[in-house]
């Protein structure tokens, strides 16, 4: 009987044809085409180029059949253990050791005498020896097991089915068939489909003619196979859009090292700051101190922190030189800003908008969403006479253009800026007020040590990169987005970042 | 939402079980028997919120419900002035020392609790814990003065320390005390001190042996009337900070309320102009409702001249305010953040991109078209990771060490970026083949020419991780990044590699890249003890380079 595609479906559509709306099983189907079932069943029929799902439809269903284990299948031909070893017994009996050694021996032993066929004379000559018990066997495993074979299985009795089967000569398969109906654009007469359109049949015009196989439009396409840019590293792409298009600076931040004297005591914080404990901050062995400083304005440093000036009280403790030249890992970009806001006090003053995004390091202890090192964004604006008014429109547009329009203000403290605010956002998703950010003031004790003019305001504000990486693609845990444990099937399969929408 | 007007975050509200919570007392008397406990956070600097009185006293005014108090230092009625005399001997260990006298308190046992609790909360804050300033406090009826601060060598000083009920000398005190959960973690302060500081009264009963533990003698109770509150340390104006908040924090139970006897407070006067606050803000308040909003937040303030100063009365409670700016922000918090009219600066600038990052931006942007995927990795790694992984060893490496890491993982920062994508891999083994993946990142090395003695170096590195070990890829992406800058394939005036000999690389596998008449890198087939040891299980090939040259 030929399987091919089209002369197989022929047949099948004429039964189907011949079976009326009812439709009919792929079991019986294959069994009155003398076919083998797999050659019936829908994925393949499916495959074929005439039998779309518009001509036929299927339904899924499945059937318990007991079916022969190879070793009952043997047993149809050759009879069962027992039957060959009590057949390979001569009448003078065999001596145990050979009868072993028969294929069917050692199963076929116990069973033959556990039904009382053979008997053992351990007493022989020559060691023990097997005599034929009785004159004659009835293989009834044999029986029953030709029985299945013929499709009677049913007609056995429980027990012995079970017994089969502890056996492993029978064992019970669950088929999947299914039923079979006409389609809505069911045929008996078979048109070859064609795949797919080529260039022959664009050179001799043929696909006119032709009728094409339909596309499955529930399937996916094949992904092109491309790199990908990493979730947090584009989310810092934006960032950066927004500052230049708000006519911010880029600072230059490539020095993960850096001086005690930069990122605190230029910025005012006392030597005695929290921050500055080795439970925080990153301390260098190698090499462990900065050699060089501005002198004039590391005095003038020392001298607002121990004796005040400028119209403050200072902090009025021992200010040591050694806690300044210790070096460590930066804890904030705000130490590159204080760079270049020292370098721009070396000049006429020009108003100045600068910004940074890059890594800062913190000796913390880690959780899910904190590293010890992550990156900080900052936004820093110096001219004559911003107001806290200002700090907060600048914030209003910065946030707007992430998509956040609800912001609010809540006083806070921060030793380097005075007044300081924390900026909340309203969550719709968790209902609630979050922190987005930080901000203030740069306190006169950092400006104007400095050297920049008396009337020059500097607004500064500052957030994390992680933070909003991670509710913006729903990662939890941080180890997924930052660092070697990265989820790379999240990389590949990760959207563009709209931080506005 | 009172908290968050007046900048204190109201972390969570919890049952009474949860014992550092703190009663919120915006609208209701304090003490009230509310069961709700609301825990907050206060501002760092503002060592007068740390306890519930100054909490309810701070918040009542701000809410105009209360006046906000005067401190006064009072002399004792019968005349006698406690002294205390510091010797120089206390110079070696501990220098300073400052003490007040809160007279004719009445305590209970919700006071007393926070008492201790507050002594508790500036000891673990501003006083570092104990290591500047260290917080004793006595029953004054139990002891008389004047007294004497001292130090004196350890076998020498003898006492029953609080709590305890027989007398040690202070070594075996030190000893009784290294398995105290508590007091454990302050013994160092004082340990290999020859001279250990202690204060005696004038019959030589030992009050405390600071920072370590008081006397059992001069304890104070519920029934104590007059307390003696010392505090020693190693920097004078914190131990006036905090001697300054305990007595002004506790004197509101004293017979005559704010008043006590004391050796520094005092109310600082300062004048600010209404006009700076304005302009500092960004709003057009009246000298007068300027005045107004300070007084709300405890600096009592009133006009003076012909309106155009204030003059603030900066209470001993308020050690932060420290310049104008300080007195500007309360105004501005009385005003309320959420008030003040939002503008945009009228500051005109052009933006310039950083040139290092304007180019890694873009070759980002084609090395991922090129079909290579980003990593982001840790800048902190082991020393295993950049030498012993490598097969270098670590004094060859120019690598930054860190002095104190709490695990291996922050031994030094990176000297390569190769350590941090073959890790990328190890952890991304169960995804398809092939893997390919770059990152352009800093690398830190040391560089005496620097004032910090080191600097970081923008690499650019990939790698490819399959069945073959596909080093013609990683050539071909070599080739493609030097298209994209521009440089062509020649000897003269473009790039070109050579063999070269790499502990990382398998021998005959490796190239050394140069370009712009400098070596820039390499690239080259992974050794395979690089691949074992970084737990993979595939040839390899990489490529670094410094891409500084291109700018």
């Amino acid at each position: 009987m030929a399987t091919d595609g089209p002369a197989l479906a022929e047949l099948l559509l004429q039964r189907l044809e011949r079976a009326g709306g009812g439709g009919l099983g792929s079991l019986e189907a294959a069994a009155a085409l003398g076919l083998e079932h797999q050659h019936v069943t829908v994925p393949v029929l499916h495959s074929s180029p005439v039998c779309s799902p518009q001509v036929i439809e299927a339904e899924q269903r499945s059937s318990k059949r007991w079916e022969l284990t190879p070793e009952g299948k043997e047993i149809v031909q050759e009879g069962s253990h027992e039957a060959r070893v009590f057949d390979s017994i001569p009448a003078e009996g065999l001596p145990q050791s050979e009868l072993m050694k028969l294929p069917s021996g050692k199963v076929g032993f116990s069973k033959a005498m556990s039904n009382k066929w053979v008997r053992l004379d351990k007493n022989a000559d020559g060691g023990p020896r097997v005599f034929r018990a009785v004159e004659s066997v009835q293989d009834s495993v044999r029986e029953k097991l030709q029985l299945v074979q013929q499709g009677e299985a049913e007609s056995l009795e429980e027990k012995d089915r079970n017994e089969l089967k502890k056996r492993k000569l029978l064992m019970e398969v669950i088929i999947k068939t299914y039923w079979i109906r006409k389609g809505s654009a069911f045929s008996t007469t078979v048109t070859k489909q064609e795949t797919d359109l080529t260039p022959e049949m664009l050179a001799s015009g043929s696909w006119r003619d032709l009728k094409f196989k339909a596309y499955n439009f529930e399937a996916l396409g094949i992904m092109p196979e491309s790199g990908h840019l990493h979730p947090l590293l584009k989310v810092r792409t934006q960032f950066r859009q927004i500052f230049l298009e708000m006519g911010f600076t880029e600072m230059p931040t490539n020095n993960f090292i850096e001086s005690s004297f930069w990122n605190f005591d230029a910025l005012f914080q006392p030597q005695q700051h929290p921050a500055r404990d080795q439970h925080d901050t990153f301390f260098l062995q190698d090499p462990a101190e900065a050699t060089d400083f501005p002198m004039d304005y590391l005095k003038r440093v020392k001298k607002i922190h121990s004796q005040g000036g400028y119209g403050s009280q200072g902090y009025k403790y021992d200010w040591k030189l050694e806690e300044a030249r210790k070096n460590i890992l930066r804890t904030h970009t705000t130490a590159v800003s204080a760079r270049m806001l020292y370098r721009l006090a070396q000049q006429k003053f020009t108003p100045a908008k600068y910004f940074s995004i890059d890594r800062v390091f913190r000796n913390e202890t880690l959780d899910a969403t904190h590293l010890a090192e992550f990156h900080q964004i900052e936004g820093v604006v110096a001219d004559y006479g911003l107001t806290l008014g200002d700090l907060m429109g600048t914030l209003r547009e910065f946030f707007t253009k992430l998509g956040i329009s609800q912001l609010r203000f809540k006083p806070a403290y921060n030793p380097y800026t005075e007044p300081s605010m924390e900026v909340f956002s309203y969550h719709r998703g968790l209902q609630k007020w979050v922190e987005v950010g930080n901000s203030g003031i740069f306190r006169p004790e950092m400006l104007l040590p400095m050297g920049l003019p008396e009337g020059v305001s500097v607004i500064a504000w500052g957030l994390s990169l992680e933070r909003p990486t991670m509710i913006k693609y729903g990662i939890n845990n941080i180890r997924e987005l930052v660092g070697h444990k990265v989820n790379l099937q999240m990389v590949y399969d990760g959207p563009l970042c709209r931080l506005d929408s | 939402e009172l908290c968050f007007q007046f900048g204190l975050e109201l972390d969570e509200i919890t049952s009474e079980k949860d014992i550092i919570s703190k009663e919120q007392g915006g609208g209701k008397a304090e003490g009230a028997s509310d069961i709700i406990l609301y825990k907050i956070d206060v501002p760092a600097n503002r060592y007068d919120l740390l306890c519930l009185e100054g909490l309810v006293r701070g918040l009542q005014v701000f809410k105009e419900r209360i006046k906000a108090p005067r401190y006064k230092r009072i002399m004792p009625a019968n005349g006698g002035v406690q002294r205390l005399i510091i010797t120089e001997e206390t110079a070696q260990v501990r220098p300073h020392a400052v003490a007040a006298v809160l007279r004719n308190i009445t305590f209970s046992k919700d006071r007393y609790d926070s008492f201790i609790d507050l002594q508790e909360k500036l000891h673990q804050n501003i006083c570092r814990k104990r290591a500047l300033v260290a917080i004793g406090t006595h029953d004054l009826d139990t002891i008389s003065g004047p007294f004497t601060y001292t130090a004196r060598p350890p076998s020498e000083i003898r006492f029953k320390p609080l709590n305890q009920s027989k007398e040690y000398t202070a070594s075996e005190i030190m000893d009784l005390y290294r398995t105290d959960s508590q007091l454990k973690h302050y013994l160092h302060i004082i340990e290999n001190k020859p001279l250990y500081p202690v204060i005696y009264d004038s019959n030589g009963v030992v009050l405390s042996m600071p920072p370590i533990i008081n006397g059992n003698h001069t304890k104070i109770t519920l029934n104590t009337r007059n307390v003696f509150v010392e505090c020693t340390a190693t920097d004078i104006t914190k131990a006036k900070i905090v001697l300054d908040i305990l007595v002004t924090m506790f004197s509101e139970y004293c017979e005559k309320q704010f008043t006590h006897k004391c050796n520094f407070l005092c109310n600082m006067l300062e004048k600010v102009k209404p006009d700076l606050i304005n302009k500092k803000i960004g709003i057009s308040e009246k000298p007068s409702s300027l005045a107004k909003l300070l007084t709300r937040m405890c600096l009592k303030s009133h006009v003076t001249g012909s309106g155009n100063n204030i003059e603030i009365e900066i209470p001993p409670t308020r050690a932060d305010i420290i310049h104008a700016c300080d007195i500007i922000e309360d105004a501005a918090i009385a005003y309320g953040y959420n008030n003040i009219q939002m503008t945009i600066p009228k500051t005109y600038t052009i933006a310039n991109q950083f040139p290092l990052n304007k180019l890694t931006e873009l070759l980002r942007q084609d090395l991922a078209a090129a079909g290579f995927t980003e990593a982001l990795t840790f800048a902190l790694c082991s020393q295993e990771d950049i030498a012993d992984k490598l097969g270098v060893d670590i004094s060859s490496t120019k690598a930054v060490h860190i002095a104190n890491p709490k695990t291996a993982e922050f031994q030094v920062a990176r000297t390569s970026l190769l350590p941090g994508l073959l890790k990328t891999i190890a952890a991304n083994r169960k995804m398809p083949l092939p893997l390919k993946l770059f990152e352009i990142s800093d690398i830190v090395i040391k560089d005496s020419t620097k004032d910090v003695g080191a600097r970081n170096q923008r690499n650019l590195c990939a790698i490819y991780y399959n069945k073959n070990p596909g080093f013609e890829v990683i050539h071909g992406l070599l080739d493609r990044v030097m298209q994209l800058l521009a440089v062509p394939p020649s000897k003269a005036s473009g790039y070109l590699i050579r063999a070269a000999e790499d502990s990382a690389f398998f021998p005959g596998r490796c190239a050394e890249i140069f370009a712009k008449g400098q070596s820039i890198g390499k690239l080259g087939v992974f050794h395979p003890d690089v691949i074992t040891k970084f737990e993979l299980t595939m040839p390899c090939s990489a490529l670094e380079i410094n891409i500084e040259p291109f700018l």
